[in-house]
């Protein structure tokens, strides 16, 4: 094993975690700002890939995609908070899974009937298509690198967006309290619809930079769907920084589990036996966090509701 | 251009309910579990297609007799499989089944639906238990033992003379028997082995661990959706190292996804869409007709299964599942692969070809370019106590 080795899956940890954060930052605020479990987020995720992809192919042009996949998600948000969501935010959290489930599959047979059963292709673009070279002999996927880089800017964007502006204001007052700032004046409607667009537009982002590194297909989002409502809740439901600091925590868990457990045991039984426990053991390693860290804190790392 | 997928759509949708519903009246039940949601959905899909093409043909009959196939989507959960498996038998009195795909919920259906009395025909699941120890005369799969593409690759692999290979494959029945099986035929050294999570779609971990073991090649059996993460992530990592897997890593289901990564790369498969006879031809033309797509060999798979099912309805009645289950083994229908036979423990006996993935105009498909083994039979045969 070698240091490129090491730095390789550290920055595999913190890509993952990264992508992790674009999906629950969205998940987190409509939680905390509307109090609303949205299990459909997974399915905006995969709108933003499958538009990708669409317009990417279509017009051979990934840069053309991307922004069309953040769109078409954030379009698709506003309409599901407007027509279906509105309806449902004075309903207890079983009427909100209910309905939130039965839009996944609204959602996933609506893409298999417009896109086909087959995934689509989707390639990253040839200008982040290099390695970046590594100590040793090792190298890193330069695409990887930029989603990093697109994960911090977010991060950055997003803080200044709750802390300095009128929007982010309006944001936290609505998670205090949303009648008195109702009462205030302010046009909850819509605010309510931003966010939720926001959410959608980032979990698209996600969506469409992951799409070109994994595959584009029906059911893309139920699996990472699950991931970030382990990271807000290790984070703290409607906190953005939990968001990140959890999201960072369980990529390099699940990453490093998954590239050391296999190599830790095998120092103590045979090397077959290692594998496949160290491998269960890896898939295992998240949600054993998970737990440890609700038993020491059982509201997150940072509640935002104190 | 989606206009047309969706009139497409429509009239396939038409056309399967009005095949469906001509069949209600009265016909042998066949119950079809499958996965048709979910990230392995894909292969699901196929298996019922090709299955719903070959009912299709015949008119709403298979072997001359009226079906009526119930399709339910097990989601890739064994509990799921389970519970419509039970309602198969209790409430719909089915007695033929057929349509799973993954290997762990045939090992959680499988064994109890024989227990009441129920032909089961496997389209694509081959666990190695199935086929040894407990092997059962209710039980055929028609496609293969789940060991037998591996072993067809790890047969070339040893052949091109490669002497350090790192295998991956998920941590599931038929990912373990996949190493096993390629490993039976790969006689080089192995510079490291993974088992990764079933439906993983990230791979960095695992592709920076194989960086670090510098193999001479990689074996991989990664079905649906997981491949095409696996290998355009391999490509983006900037590693240039020969990658071989089974048909199900480089099939037709994935091979666009994908795209020129896949290129020249070779595979083992009991079926390739230009093996030269009769019904292949058929079969490729009519599926192409119908969906509008180049079919998969879980398509062939679905399509083989329901003549095998029809060449037994033809001459018995599942009911009486002695006379059924003695028409299914003389496997007497003109099968998309070519002949072959059932061995001793109702599992295939056939040819597994080489194949090359390549362009044909701007399509990704598979060609045949040789023969890994003739009449192959798999390894379990001789643990299969059945009389």
């Amino acid at each position: 094993m070698s240091a490129a080795f090491l730095l390789e899956q550290l920055l595999n940890g913190v890509q993952f975690g990264v992508m992790l954060f674009l999906m629950s930052a969205g998940l987190t605020l409509v939680f905390g700002v509307m109090g609303l479990i949205n299990l459909a987020h997974g399915s905006l995720y995969m709108v933003g890939a499958f538009v990708c992809a669409w317009v990417s192919g279509a017009t051979g042009s990934f840069w053309l995609g991307l922004p069309a996949g953040l769109a078409a998600a954030a379009a698709a948000g506003a309409a599901v908070e407007i027509l279906v969501m509105r309806r449902l935010y004075d309903r207890d959290h079983l009427d909100q899974v209910l309905a939130t489930f039965s839009l996944i599959l609204i959602f996933s047979e609506g893409t298999r009937w417009i896109f086909g059963n087959q995934p689509l292709y989707l390639n990253i673009p040839p200008l982040l298509s290099g390695v970046i070279p590594l100590p040793g002999d090792g190298g890193y996927p330069l695409y990887r690198v930029a989603i990093i880089a697109v994960g911090i800017v977010v991060a950055i964007g997003l803080y200044l967006l709750i802390s300095r502006t009128r929007l982010g204001m309006q944001i936290r007052a609505g998670e205090a309290d949303r009648e008195m700032i109702g009462a205030l004046g302010v046009d909850i409607k819509t605010l309510y619809t931003v966010v939720f667009a926001l959410g959608a537009m980032l979990a698209g982002a996600a969506g469409a930079l992951v799409g070109a590194l994994q595959s584009v297909q029906v059911g893309m989002g139920e699996s990472v769907l699950i991931l970030a409502f382990v990271v807000i809740v290790i984070g703290g439901i409607g906190s953005i920084k939990g968001a990140l600091v959890a999201a960072l925590l369980v990529g390099l868990v699940d990453t490093l589990g998954r590239a050391f457990l296999p190599r830790l045991l095998t120092l103590v039984m045979p090397a077959s036996d290692a594998g496949t426990t160290g491998s269960a053991l890896a898939s295992m390693a998240i949600y054993l966090v998970m737990a440890a860290i609700l038993a020491w804190r059982p509201k997150g790392l940072f509640p935002a509701h104190g | 251009m989606t206009l047309r997928k969706i009139l497409l759509g429509a009239a396939a949708a038409t056309t399967l309910a009005l095949v469906s519903g001509a069949a209600l009246a009265e016909g042998t039940k066949i119950g079809m579990i499958t996965t048709l949601s979910g990230s392995g959905a894909g292969l699901g899909i196929d298996v019922r297609d090709g299955f719903m093409l070959a009912v299709k043909q015949g008119g709403g009959k298979l072997g001359g007799k009226a079906v009526d196939v119930l399709i339910e989507d097990d989601a890739q959960a064994p509990d799921k499989a389970k519970q419509i498996a039970e309602k198969f038998v209790k409430k719909d009195e089915v007695k033929v089944m057929t349509g799973i795909i993954w290997s762990n919920l045939a090992l959680a259906v499988v064994p109890g639906v024989l227990k009441d009395g129920v032909t089961y025909v496997s389209t694509n699941a081959g666990p190695s238990q199935l086929a040894g120890e407990k092997c059962d005369p209710g039980y055929f799969n028609v496609a293969w033992q789940n060991d037998n593409l591996h072993e067809g690759t790890g047969k070339y692999v040893n052949d091109a003379g490669f002497k350090n290979v790192f295998l991956l494959a998920p941590n599931y029945p038929a990912g373990k028997d996949a190493i096993s099986g390629f490993q039976r035929y790969y006689k080089g050294g192995v510079a490291g082995s993974l088992f990764t999570k079933v439906g993983q779609t990230d791979y960095a971990a695992e592709i920076a661990a194989i960086r670090d073991a510098k193999p001479d090649a990689i074996y991989f059996f990664l079905p649906g959706g997981m491949g095409i993460a696996f290998m355009k992530q391999l490509q983006q990592a900037g590693l240039k190292v020969p990658v071989f897997g089974p048909a199900f890593s480089f099939d037709q289901d994935v091979l666009p996804a994908i795209g020129d990564a896949a290129l020249g790369v070779k595979n083992a498969s009991q079926w390739s869409k230009d093996l030269d006879n009769p019904a292949n031809k058929t079969f490729v033309a009519a599926f192409q007709k119908e969906y509008g797509r180049l079919p998969s060999l879980y398509a062939s798979q679905g399509y083989d299964a329901a003549h095998l099912i029809g060449s037994a309805l033809k001459v018995a009645d599942p009911a009486d599942a002695k006379t059924f289950q003695a028409a299914v083994k003389k496997a007497d229908f003109a099968s998309v692969r070519g002949a072959f036979v059932f061995g001793p423990n109702n599992h295939p006996v056939q040819d597994i070809y080489v194949r090359e993935v390549v362009k044909e105009g701007d399509v990704l498909t598979n060609k045949v370019i040789g023969v890994a083994f003739r009449n192959h039979q798999d390894a379990y045969v001789d643990l299969c106590k059945m009389q």
